[in-house]
C-alpha cells in the first residue's frame, strides 16, 4: 500500500521528503562526525589537493625522502626544538638567585639592598636571539656547507662564526646597559617613593 | 510492477539509504561519545608529564596571544605561498626542458608566460620571498609555541570530526616546517635533503596551502574572537607589573594554572618582532644590493660577497668544470636556426653591441644590478634567418649539472634588452660570470640567464 500512496505523490512532495532526507542526513553527520558536514567536506577537500600534490612527488621517485623530512619537521620541533629551549629557559630560572627570576611575587619581591629589577629577560632575549641566529645559519656558521657553497659562490663560510660570536656579543652588550639603566631608574624611583610605598609602580618601567 | 516514475523510485531509494545510513550512524556516533565521555571523567587516568593540564604554566598563552600571532602569519604566509609560486612561473616551465617539477597539471593553472617588464620584477618577487620566510620565521615558531599544549589534549580523540582536524594540522605545521627548512637550508648551498629542492619545496607547498586553506576556514571565526577578546592597544601599554593571565577560553589555550609571569605580553610581541626585524634587516642587504650589501651579515651573498670589482654568482667556473681550453680562442658559438653560423668572441664583439643595466635575480633571493654589454638575443636569430623567434634554446658550455640549457619564450628572446653579454660594467666577463658569453634576459630568474654560452638554436614562428 504503501509505495503505492508514495508513488501518486506530486514532484513537491517528492522534493520536500528529498528535503527532509537532507537534514536527517545532515543531522545524522553531526551526531555521528562532531561537526557540520561542511566541516568534513572542507577537510576531504584540502586531503584531496595534498594528496593530489603528493602524486607529484611519488611520480619523482622522491616520496621516501620527502615524508621522512615531513614527519621530521614536525617531531624535530614538537619533540625536540621546543622541549630544548623550553628547558634551557627554565634552567636558566633556576640557575638565577630567587631575586633575579621575576614572577615569584611581583613588586616587592627583592629584597632591601637587592636589586629591584629581575636580570631573567635581560639574559633570555639575547641568548634566545642569538639561538634563533644559530638555528637559522648553523650550516654557514659552523661551516657545515662550506664545500658546496664555495663551489657556489666562490666564497668562503669561516667568517660566519665571527660574525655570529660578534653579533651575540653585541646583543648581550646592549642587554647588560639597558639592565644598567633599568636598575638606575629603578633606583631613582625608589629613592623619591615615600617610605613604604611600591618601589616598582607606577612610573616608566621596562618594556619587558 | 513499477512503482512510480523513476524520478520518484530514486527519491524513495535514497531516503531508504539514507535512514540506514542514519541509524547505522547514530549507533556509531553513541558509541564515540560514550567512549570520549568516559575518557573526559577518567581524568586521573591521563598519561603524566605534558597530558596533564596543570603541566603547562605559561601565563602569556591564551587566544588573544595565539590569535594575534596567527594573524601576522594569515597575513605574511600567503605573500610568501604566492611570490614562491610565482617564481615557478618565471621559469616559463610550459617550455621544453623547462619544468623542474614535472606532474600535478591541475596545480599548475596559473601559468602564464613570464614578462620582461619590469627588470625588476623576479628580483622583488624573490626578495620578498626570502627576506619574508626569514622574518616570519620567529613568529611561527612563537604561534607554535603558544599551541603546542594542544599537542597534549587528552583524550587524543574526542570525535571523528576532531580526529580528522587534527590530522590535517599534519599539513600545515609540518609544510611550514618543511618549507622553511628546506628553504632556509637551500639558501645556504646545504644540499642535505635526499630529495630535488625544487620539487620538495613546491609540492610540500601545496601540502601547506591545503592544511592553511582549511586551518584558516576552520578557526577564522575563533580568531577573530580571540582578537576581539583584549585590547591591542592596552597590552601595549601593560607592564609585567601589571600583566594578568587571560581569561579560560573554551580551547584550552590558557594555562589551568598560571605561573606568576616573568615576561609581560607586549615584552613577548617586542621580542618576537624584533627577532623579526633583525633576522630580516641582517639579510635583506644580499636582495637590495648596492652599499646595503654591507649591512647583510647572515646572507649568503650579503657582506661576504662584496670584494670590490666582483659582484656574486651562483656557480663557479670551477665548479661547472669550465676549462681554459674550452672559453679560449677555440671557443665558437654555434648559432642555428634556418642556417647555422659559428662566431668567434672576436666575430661576437664586431657585431652591433648594446649596453643595458639590468638586475641579476637568484632564486636564493640575493641580486645585484649592473651594466651588461653585448649583442642582443633578436640581432643573432637575424644572422641564422630567424626574423621572428618563437623560443630559442640557450646551451651551455657546461657539461652537467643543473640548468646547463634553457627554453626562451618568445618575449624573452624579442625582448630588445635581451642579450648575449660580453662585458660586465664595462670589462670582459670574468670567468665565474660566464666568459666567453652569457645571456641576459630582463626579469628571468638567475638561472636562465645561462652563462659560458656554447650554443643557441632560434626557433621559427609558425
Amino acid at each position: 500500500m504503501s509505495t503505492r500512496s508514495r508513488s501518486r505523490r506530486s514532484p513537491t512532495a517528492a522534493a520536500r521528503s528529498l528535503s527532509t532526507a537532507a537534514r536527517s542526513l545532515s543531522r545524522a553527520i553531526l551526531a555521528w562526525y562532531g561537526a557540520r558536514p561542511l566541516h568534513l567536506l572542507a577537510l576531504l577537500a584540502a586531503f584531496a589537493l595534498a594528496g593530489y600534490a603528493l602524486r607529484a612527488v611519488v611520480a619523482a621517485h622522491q616520496w621516501r625522502g620527502f615524508a621522512v623530512w615531513f614527519i621530521v619537521a614536525i617531531i624535530g620541533h614538537d619533540l625536540l626544538l621546543f622541549p630544548l629551549y623550553s628547558l634551557a629557559d627554565l634552567s636558566i630560572r633556576r640557575l638565577l638567585p630567587r631575586w633575579a627570576r621575576g614572577g615569584t611575587a611581583g613588586p616587592g619581591a627583592a629584597g632591601a639592598g637587592r636589586s629591584l629589577v629581575p636580570v631573567i629577560n635581560y639574559i633570555r632575549v639575547p641568548a634566545g636571539f642569538a639561538l634563533l641566529l644559530l638555528l637559522v645559519w648553523f650550516p654557514l656558521i659552523l661551516g657545515l656547507s662550506a664545500v658546496t657553497y664555495r663551489r657556489a659562490s666562490g666564497l668562503g663560510t669561516d667568517p660566519y662564526l665571527w660574525r655570529w660570536l660578534a653579533v651575540t656579543g653585541v646583543m648581550f652588550a646592549l642587554s647588560a646597559a639597558s639592565y644598567a639603566l633599568a636598575l638606575r631608574r629603578a633606583s631613582v624611583r625608589a629613592r623619591r617613593a615615600p617610605p613604604g610605598a611600591d618601589p616598582n609602580l607606577p612610573g616608566k618601567t621596562s618594556v619587558l | 510492477m513499477a512503482r512510480g516514475t523513476p524520478a520518484q523510485r530514486a527519491v524513495a531509494a535514497v531516503r531508504g539509504a539514507w535512514r540506514a545510513a542514519a541509524r547505522t550512524a547514530h549507533r556509531a556516533g553513541a558509541a564515540v561519545r560514550r567512549s570520549a565521555a568516559a575518557a573526559r571523567g577518567a581524568a586521573v587516568r591521563q598519561p603524566p608529564g605534558p597530558f596533564q593540564p596543570g603541566f603547562w604554566r605559561s601565563p602569556l598563552r591564551g587566544r588573544w596571544l595565539t590569535s594575534l600571532l596567527g594573524l601576522v602569519l594569515l597575513v605574511g604566509l600567503p605573500v610568501i605561498a604566492i611570490t614562491g609560486l610565482l617564481s615557478y612561473a618565471a621559469y616559463n616551465p610550459r617550455l621544453q626542458g623547462n619544468d623542474e617539477t614535472p606532474g600535478a597539471p591541475l596545480l599548475k593553472f596559473f601559468l602564464f608566460s613570464w614578462p620582461t617588464h619590469p627588470a625588476w620584477l623576479y628580483r622583488l618577487d624573490q626578495g620578498v620571498h626570502v627576506t619574508l620566510g626569514l622574518a616570519l620565521l620567529p613568529f611561527v615558531l612563537a604561534k607554535l609555541w603558544s599551541v603546542l599544549p594542544k599537542l597534549f589534549s587528552w583524550p587524543p580523540v574526542r570525535s571523528p570530526a576532531q580526529a580528522l582536524e587534527r590530522l590535517s594540522l599534519i599539513m600545515i605545521v609540518g609544510g611550514v616546517l618543511f618549507e622553511f627548512a628546506t628553504g632556509i637550508l637551500n639558501i645556504q648551498d646545504f644540499y642535505v635533503f635526499p630529495f630535488s629542492f625544487y620539487t620538495a619545496h613546491l609540492y610540500g607547498a601545496w601540502v601547506f596551502i591545503a592544511g592553511l586553506i582549511v586551518h584558516v576556514a576552520l578557526k577564522f571565526p575563533k580568531m577573530m574572537a580571540g582578537l576581539r577578546s583584549r585590547s591591542l592597544r592596552r597590552e601595549l601599554r601593560t607592564p609585567l607589573a601589571a600583566t594578568q593571565p587571560e581569561a579560560p577560553d573554551p580551547a584550552g589555550l590558557r594555562a589551568a594554572d598560571p605561573a606568576p609571569p616573568t615576561v609581560s605580553r607586549r615584552g613577548l610581541l617586542v621580542a618576537v618582532s624584533g627577532a623579526s626585524l633583525t633576522l630580516a634587516a641582517l639579510a635583506v642587504g644580499q636582495s637590495i644590493g648596492g652599499w646595503t650589501r654591507r649591512t647583510a651579515l647572515f646572507a649568503p651573498r650579503g657582506l661576504s660577497a662584496v670584494t670590490p670589482g666582483t659582484l656574486p654568482v651562483n656557480h663557479t667556473a670551477a665548479a661547472a668544470r669550465i676549462t681554459a681550453a674550452a672559453t679560449g680562442p677555440a671557443y665558437r658559438l654555434v648559432l642555428t636556426g634556418r642556417r647555422t653560423v659559428s662566431l668567434t668572441r672576436h666575430e661576437l664583439m664586431a657585431l652591433p653591441q648594446r649596453t643595458a643595466v639590468l638586475p641579476l635575480a637568484c632564486v636564493e633571493g640575493w641580486s645585484y644590478s649592473a651594466a651588461w654589454t653585448g649583442v642582443p638575443l633578436a640581432e643573432l636569430a637575424r644572422l641564422v634567418g630567424i626574423a621572428n623567434p618563437s623560443a630559442a634554446l640557450v646551451e651551455s658550455l657546461q657539461q652537467a649539472g643543473s640548468f646547463r640549457s634553457v627554453t626562451l619564450s618568445a618575449g624573452q628572446v624579442s625582448d630588445s634588452r635581451s642579450m648575449l653579454a660580453l662585458c660586465l660594467n664595462g670589462v670582459d666577463l670574468p670567468p665565474d660570470h660566464g666568459y666567453p658569453a652569457r645571456t641576459i634576459i630582463p626579469a628571468a630568474p638567475g638561472v636562465h640567464n645561462t652563462k659560458w654560452v656554447g650554443r643557441i638554436t632560434f626557433m621559427a614562428a609558425q
